[in-house]
């Protein structure tokens, strides 16, 4: 059973804005070596919406997210940010797009070589040349603040725990005041604790900021409190998609098992 | 008991023929596998440098990262290349000292030496000590880079990899391979006459003059400048092979050596060609 949204319909609801979807993913195929990873894939996602991607271990739920910021091109189907056909739009056309784009990587993905403060001032460095030095400090000194790193701006990330690199790759993320977020496996290898935190943390940004994001996990406890929607990959396709009561109350086997 | 034994081995030789040609199918596929891997390899160079090429021609430009390359690659491969150059000066002095000696030629000591470091040593051992320093390096920055995702992250942050690492790097190799090579000549005249004065006297007003009497730019300047390629050579091959590694700790290691022995390697073949290529071009 696979609950439908239907992307058609809202692309073509032009009445009110809010309600097109942000990212509107049709009929996606990807393989890798003649292993087929997404299977005609359908999702989309409103705005200030949060969409749960879960499943086990190597269903391609950070293909999909990979897919959706153009690091790699799906094999066949569309791709559409805020209407935009990712397929037609030259590496400029994508780099505006991108900027439009928080995606936090699974082991956050910190540039080694440069301090905490300076990774989250990379994007800043690269994309606002209009604010000063100071401004851009001030920034930076906020955007550590508000994920609870504004006392380890000097530090290499090598010398922070993996909870920590989450927070900060999730500052950096957020620099350029992205309208999406994509988050892949935000509490994978924490510590219960942690990974609330980072849950409360997705949680509050949310609140503030209104963005749209697609949350890859296969931690249920995490998405269920911080999506509104979710949907189960099996074997490259969606076996399911719906609020997380849809999800408690389907007769599909895996679905079951998977919430046991 | 013998029949057993017999019956075997007459299927051993009817399997025989079938075998050796088994065997010759497969080499024959693992040829076509490593030629058309080969070609494969070449054409993605291709458009590697492509991309590069486009990245670095487009604004926005990464001055600080350049200027930070070109410290790296330049700076800091300064004592290295200094000592290599030093290290050869002494060595074609004592060989062409007892050479020229032999064969009565003793005056053309002076010539012999800064003809040899400037035209031959100095650039091929210039190179070959940057290949292993700075190729191995950015191979293995580039390679750690791209398996812990953060050149995935940078492209996510909506910046060229390609402008910001790859262009950066190779671009400061072509800069600054040409002044290290000054550096190691320098060095190279300095360390051979010494060891020359060491012998026997010789000024080193009287071993500059002798040694530069009747030469031209055309001499000493396209030898030089041809590390300019080298550096090419070296920075592309480096970025290429850490820009596409596969697999984790081992694929850093892989990069690194293939960074080295290909960017050898080619720097080498490439000396063949340039060197022709100045005595046609700067006769």
């Amino acid at each position: 059973m696979t609950i439908a949204y239907d992307t058609a319909a809202q692309t073509q609801d032009t009445e009110d804005s809010s309600l097109l979807p942000v990212i509107s993913i049709e009929n996606v195929n990807k393989s890798f070596s003649n292993r087929k990873v997404l299977d005609g894939i359908n999702l989309c996602l409103k705005r200030a919406e949060t969409l749960a991607v879960l499943g086990r271990s190597g269903t391609g739920k950070s293909v999909l997210l990979r897919l959706i910021i153009g690091l790699t091109q799906p094999d066949s189907g569309s791709i559409r940010i805020f209407g935009q056909d990712l397929a037609g739009l030259s590496l400029d056309q994508l780099g505006v797009l991108r900027m439009k784009m928080g995606f936090l990587f699974q082991h956050a993905a910190l540039y080694d070589s440069l301090t905490v403060a300076e990774n989250v001032a990379f994007p800043l460095q690269h994309h606002r040349g209009d604010l000063s030095t100071s401004e851009r400090s001030d920034r930076v000194q906020h955007l550590l603040g508000e994920v609870g790193m504004s006392g380890d701006l000097g530090k290499m990330p090598s010398d922070i725990s993996g909870g920590m690199q989450k927070r900060v790759g999730l500052a950096r993320a957020l620099a350029l005041e992205p309208e999406i977020l994509l988050l892949d496996e935000p509490t994978a290898g924490l510590d219960p604790i942690s990974s609330r935190e980072i849950d409360e943390l997705i949680l509050k940004l949310q609140r503030e900021h209104q963005m749209a994001s697609i949350v890859v996990t296969h931690d249920l406890n995490s998405a269920k409190s911080i999506s509104n929607r979710l949907a189960l990959l099996d074997k490259g396709k969606v076996v399911i998609e719906g609020k997380f009561e849809d999800l408690e109350r389907s007769d599909i086997e895996f679905v079951r098992n998977f919430l046991k | 008991m013998s029949e057993p034994a017999s019956s075997g081995l007459a299927l051993d030789h009817s399997r025989a023929p079938d075998d050796r040609s088994n065997f010759a199918v497969g080499m024959a596929n693992s040829s076509t596998r490593a030629i058309s891997d080969f070609f494969e390899w070449f054409g993605n160079l291709g458009i590697f440098f492509w991309q590069v090429c486009r990245a670095a021609v487009t604004p926005p430009y990464e001055w600080r990262e350049l200027i930070r390359q070109l410290d790296e690659i330049g700076s800091k491969s300064l004592p290295l290349v200094a000592l290599a150059g030093s290290a050869i000066g002494v060595v074609i002095s004592l060989e062409a000292r007892y050479s020229l000696t032999r064969f009565g030629a003793k005056s053309l000591f002076p010539a012999t030496l800064v003809y040899s470091v400037i035209q031959v040593m100095g650039p091929i051992i210039t190179g070959l000590v940057v290949s292993g320093r700075v190729g191995a390096g950015i191979g293995a920055e580039l390679a750690s880079m791209k398996v812990s995702e953060q050149i995935d992250a940078i492209e996510a942050s909506a910046v060229n990899p390609y402008r910001l690492l790859a262009a950066t790097r190779i671009v400061a190799c072509i800069l600054m391979l040409p002044l290290l090579t000054i550096a190691a000549d320098a060095c190279g005249l300095l360390t051979g006459w010494f060891a020359q004065a060491m012998v026997e006297p010789l000024s080193f007003h009287q071993f500059i003059e002798s040694g530069f009497k009747g030469a031209t730019f055309n001499a000493f300047l396209p030898p030089t400048f041809k590390t300019a390629v080298y550096g090419l050579i070296i920075g592309l091959i480096a970025c290429f092979q850490g820009m596409n590694t596969r697999g984790g700790a081992e694929g850093v290691g892989k990069a690194a050596t293939n960074s080295v022995v290909l960017g050898s390697l080619f720097l080498i073949l490439a000396d063949v060609v340039l060197v022709k290529f100045i005595l046609v071009v700067f006769p």
